[in-house]
């Protein structure tokens, strides 16, 4: 192996490192104890079996579908910051479709469902696209606003449309038992486990053998040498990227109702559409490094509430660790390219 | 007063309360932009500032909170200078990083210092201050001269920096840098001093703007209670044309969307509540996409 | 002049970027009332020279004096605190901004207004043909570099250093600058003057040090040198006369050559070399990139941009994936939307062969390879679209003359197996040396010169002066 390829781990764990650093340093200047804190933290994430699959892993198939919509997209260098509403927009779809297809065959039930959600993240993600194409409204402010549209929705949705029969709750009627995703003997571990990992080795594929990834990648490091050396269309290449990126988010909150919890409430997401940033850019963008990243969020989200439960750290802590990871891979980035520029513009100046 | 006067002056009063934030948060914001640099971390220091102003004014009183946000405002802007600017890492992701990072850290402080899901905590705020004749006037008179104290201040911002970037050497090199740093750079400005004391100016402001929220305007602090307010002002600064009058004007009409929901209540029309939810973002979207004429923005902004 | 002390004298000048040695041990002595040029050929290492004398980057090693004076020059703040103004290469007003923005801005007062300088009213003079309040992006390019040159004397500098100021104007204008920049040195200024022209060096300096590889070569008195040494002194072997004598080897298109396309209404057939000529923003860069194929005419369009690093090629991908870029569907590996890497790469490989690309493999990041290298791979790629036509802006810029020489070299090629080849390059030289055929473009409109005409003629043409077929 040489230097250039270890570069990428060598970086993520530097960054996994500062990560754990901050929030130790911050547990202990809160008067934790962060020996005990990351402890539990551990326990939490990988304390037996049952934890494993049923804390971590669960957690990290959202992540793993979210992380790949997002590396999608900044492949190409759009920036949706949009994927926990979109989530939201598919869990929303997912829920009004499961609850229809009570009379359906399992396999058609999930399909429905699961496309159900794709089309409605590709739906929430539309309007943003619009407004980058034909308005130059910068994406990631476009789809961050519309996280907070999406909130209102579901808040609208649980207490109006979709509301249970009974109308106690501010959640949903229980999806059709078809449309529900089989589980691990003895777990709580989906379906959707195996979905996650087939889509990340199908996008790598795509990304590596086919022109759209290449087009991807080049519209993503110079849209300008893109257009005007490779002629090819950036702002379609863009929208595009965009939707699929919309669609595989949407598809994540599917994936949570048909396979997690069944019911549609507000605060579904404990912020995945957000980690999945740190997913995606931990992993270098790359599908099969997602998987990886996606489990160890898992694990950070997982351990996070062990870590409220036994040393009594509020979850939300692990939030600050996320950012000064994806900080950190940003700094790691900056170094690297730093000195690859200096010795460019050394020949050019003289 | 007349019934119809009295629906009208409360709603310019809730109007310009509403605004006030924003109008200092975008204040701050523009002063980043046109230094070349886009700080999405303004979310995460308005809600910095938020926490602090709680916490400094169980502390100490109103303006003590007032400080001690605009402190922890600059705290977080600084973090994101020394990585976007120091560092020159990209701006938009480490922005938002930070944002993210400052919730999570608020949410924690705020859980530990105060519990978890307690009751509204009651502080001691900034009452509305009257100027003395002016506050007599009708409709106009209570809405626009009776407000809390860092109103007049977020309208005094407004000629200032109009003075500062338009008629100073300073603002003129903060302008230039955002224009081309590089050419700045050749004629001698400090261009990174430049743009790291625009950062934390904004940043300052930005706290400002969360003690308003919570000492001026809401009367406690909430997880995430800056709700999105942070983006909004971006949008108030695109909408604004980046200019210090422009963006008074737009704040003033998000303040009066939002308003629209007390006057709506007060002649007794019932909507959902979730559609006024939605109008603040709604309307950045609109501003955002209407501006065209995107050439005004600072030519170097983001780079 | 002799015994009087230099206004600006640099000793021992080293200076590294990572492995690329700029600077090494270099010495520059500017007297009072002198035009002194700096010649050398593109990476000798001229403008590195200039910016450490001007504050803008630090000196590994040497020593800077000032009047005699040894200083450390830390900024361009610095070097104006010292009476050194500096007219840039790449202008440095700001578009936005007005013109007497742009002056408060270098003066650091507010206010516009300007010192004397040398003791001339030369800044104030200029000054006034400026509208002091109108946005510099709305000058012209030589209103431009006037603003330049009154903002590098605003603050009162008796010492000037331009850096091939002459590149972006046409002859005439260049004139203009030349006399504009004798008379500052007549009352009594010191200017430095870098160029990699040997007529500029001739027609305006006094004296003249001669840079190779970042190395002192020559440094004298300009009377009584001959073109042969000078060039020799800056390249190493006196090959350049014998090459430029050589007529074109262009073989002249038969009138049945089919005609491939029309360039602002003039029709242009396979196998011609097109030189075009233009002043900056005249609406040659729109009109080049919207060449287009005459219905009929088969084959496809290849264009090398002006700007390779940001247009060109993308930095961080390699070789083989620069490659890819237009060529991403093509039969030979690209089918079906899937791409054949190994093909593509053995394929570069042998590009690299045939236009001695030097680098470690076609894995290389582009990025790392030199300027020449680089417009070898933008140059290879666009011969593989195996084009009929051809479009080059400014195909040699900032290259070394072996590297020159191989593109031109291979831009005749490529007429002579039948490409049409348009070339557009902002030294008019070049154009005229390449280009069997000469089109002017000004305003947006396309005129053709007539045949044989030589600098002035076409210069003229390019500033509206004379039309074409115009008797003088």
């Amino acid at each position: 192996m040489t230097a250039t390829t270890l570069r990428p781990f060598v970086t993520a764990l530097a960054a996994l490192a500062a990560g754990f650093g901050v929030l130790a340093i911050g547990l202990a200047v809160s008067g934790y104890d962060p020996v005990l804190a990351l402890g539990a933290l551990g326990r939490g994430a990988f304390g037996s079996w049952y934890t494993f699959g049923s804390a971590t892993l669960v957690r990290a198939i959202p992540l793993i579908l979210l992380g790949l919509g997002v590396a999608l997209a900044f492949r190409a260098g759009a920036l949706n910051i949009g994927a926990e509403g979109q989530f939201y927009a598919g869990a929303i779809a997912a829920t009004w479709v499961g609850i229809h297809v009570t009379a359906w065959p399992s396999g058609l039930a999930i399909g429905a469902v699961w496309s159900a959600a794709t089309l409605a993240g590709v739906l929430w993600i539309a309007l943003p696209v619009l407004l980058r194409v034909r308005f130059g409204v910068m994406e990631v402010i476009s789809t961050l606003l519309f996280n907070f549209v999406a909130d209102a929705a579901v808040s609208y949705a649980v207490t109006g449309p979709l509301q249970e029969a009974k109308r106690v709750y501010p959640q949903s009627d229980p999806i059709a038992d078809s449309a529900r995703l089989p589980l691990l003997p003895g777990s709580r571990l989906h379906g959707g486990i195996l979905l996650a990992v087939v889509l990340a080795v199908v996008l790598w594929l795509l990304f590596t053998r086919t022109r759209w990834g290449f087009r991807l990648k080049a519209v993503g490091l110079s849209p300008r040498a893109a257009a005007v050396s490779g002629r090819i269309p950036v702002k379609r290449v863009l929208a595009g990227a965009l939707l699929w990126s919309g669609a595989l988010a949407g598809l994540g909150g599917g994936v949570e109702i048909s396979g997690v919890t069944y019911t549609l409430f507000q605060n579904l997401s404990p912020g995945y559409g957000f980690t999945a940033i740190a997913v995606a850019l931990l992993a270098r963008l790359h599908p099969l490094g997602i998987i990886v990243t996606g489990v160890l969020f898992g694990a950070l989200e997982a351990g996070a509430q062990g870590m409220q439960r036994e040393a009594g750290v509020p979850a939300v802590a692990v939030q600050v660790a996320e950012a000064t990871i994806i900080l950190a891979v940003l700094l790691a980035e900056v170094l690297g390219r730093r000195a690859a520029e200096r010795a460019v513009a050394a020949e050019d100046a003289a | 007063m007349t019934g119809e006067a009295a629906v009208l002056t409360g709603f310019l009063a809730a109007a310009i309360r509403i605004s006030t934030p924003l109008l200092l948060a975008a204040t701050g914001e523009m002063l980043n932009e046109r230094a070349g640099v886009i700080n999405l971390g303004v979310e995460g220091a308005m809600l910095a500032g938020a926490l602090a102003s709680a916490v400094g004014a169980a502390a100490g009183g109103a303006w003590a909170g007032a400080l001690l946000a605009v402190l922890a405002g600059v705290a977080v802007a600084g973090v994101f200078a020394a990585v976007a600017i120091g560092a020159r890492a990209d701006q938009i992701i480490s922005g938002t990083a930070i944002t993210l990072g400052s919730v999570g850290l608020t949410g924690a402080i705020y859980r530990m210092a105060f519990g978890a899901g307690g009751p509204g905590l009651s502080l001691p705020t900034f009452a509305a201050v009257p100027i003395p004749v002016i506050s007599a006037i009708p409709v106009l008179g209570p809405s626009l001269f009776n407000q809390p104290a860092l109103t007049y201040v977020a309208w005094l911002l407004v000629p200032l920096a109009w003075w500062f970037l338009f008629r100073s050497w300073w603002g003129l090199a903060l302008r230039a840098t955002g224009e081309s740093s590089e050419a700045a750079r050749a004629s001698g400005v400090p261009v990174r001093r430049v743009q790291v004391m625009a950062t934390l100016a904004g940043g300052a402001l930005a706290g400002l703007a969360g003690a308003t929220l919570v000492l001026a305007q809401v009367g406690t602090f909430a997880e995430k209670m800056t709700a999105g307010r942070g983006f909004i002002a971006i949008a108030i600064v695109v909408l604004g044309r980046w200019h210090p009058v422009g963006i008074l004007l737009a704040a003033l009409l998000f303040g009066a969307a939002n308003a629209l929901q007390f006057a709506f209540q007060a002649m007794g029309l019932s909507v959902p509540y979730q559609l006024f939810l939605v109008m603040p973002y709604a309307l950045a979207l609109l501003a955002l996409a209407g501006a065209v004429g995107k050439a005004q923005a600072p030519a170097g902004l983001g780079k | 002049m002799s015994g009087e002390q230099p206004a600006l004298e640099l000793r021992g000048i080293v200076k590294s970027f990572g492995s690329v040695h700029a600077l090494r041990g270099a010495d520059f002595a500017l007297a009072p009332g002198e035009v002194h040029a700096l010649l050398g050929e593109n990476g000798a290492g001229k403008s590195t020279l200039l910016h450490i004398a001007y504050g803008m980057i630090a000196p590994g090693a040497g020593t800077i004096r000032v009047r005699g004076r040894e200083m450390i020059v830390r900024s361009p703040r610095a070097a104006r605190a010292a009476g050194i103004g500096m007219v840039h290469q790449h202008f440095t007003s700001i578009g936005a901004l007005t013109v007497s923005e742009n002056i408060a801005l270098a003066t650091g007062r507010t206010g516009g207004g300007v010192n004397r300088g040398a003791g001339t009213e030369l800044p104030a003079r200029l000054l006034q043909d400026l509208p002091a309040d109108a946005r510099v992006d709305s000058l012209s390019v030589a209103e431009r570099q006037r603003l330049e040159i009154v903002k590098a004397l605003a603050t009162g500098a008796g010492i000037l250093l331009l850096d091939e100021p002459s590149a972006v104007l046409t002859p005439g204008e260049v004139d203009a600058l030349l006399a504009l920049i004798r008379e500052f040195v007549n009352a009594g200024g010191a200017a430095a003057l870098v160029t990699h022209k040997l007529r500029e060096v001739f027609i305006a300096a006094d004296r003249v040090t001669v840079l190779r590889q970042g190395v002192v070569t020559f440094s004298g008195v300009v009377s009584g040198q001959t073109e042969a040494l000078l060039a020799a002194a800056m390249i190493g072997k006196a090959l350049e006369p014998a090459v430029r004598d050589a007529a074109p080897l262009v073989a002249i298109p038969s009138p049945s050559a089919a005609i491939v396309t029309h360039f602002g209404g003039i029709p242009l057939r396979a196998g011609e070399l097109v030189g075009i000529a233009a002043v900056e923003g005249n609406g040659q860069h729109a009109l080049l990139r919207s060449v287009a194929l005459d219905p009929g005419a088969g084959g496809s369009l290849a264009l090398v941009p002006e700007d390779r690093s940001t247009e060109g090629l993308i930095p961080d991908l390699s070789i083989t994936e620069n490659v890819l870029l237009g060529l991403d569907r093509d039969p030979r590996w690209a089918r079906g939307g899937r791409l054949d890497w190994v093909k593509l790469r053995a394929r570069t490989a042998q590009l690299m062969d045939t236009f001695r690309i030097r680098a470690e493999g076609p894995d290389t990041a582009v990025g790392t390879l030199s300027g020449g290298n680089q417009q070898k791979v933008v140059l290879a790629r666009a011969l593989e679209h195996r084009p009929a036509i051809l479009v080059a802006e400014n195909p040699t810029r900032g290259l070394d003359v072996r590297a020159t020489m191989f593109v031109q070299e291979q831009l005749r090629e490529a007429a002579r197996a039948g490409v049409l080849v348009l070339i557009y390059s902002t030294d008019l030289d070049e154009v005229l040396e390449l280009g069997r055929r000469v089109l002017v473009v000004r305003a947006g409109q396309v005129t053709e010169a007539p045949p044989g005409a030589d600098r002035t003629v076409v210069g003229e043409m390019m500033l509206g002066v004379r039309g074409p077929g115009r008797a003088t």
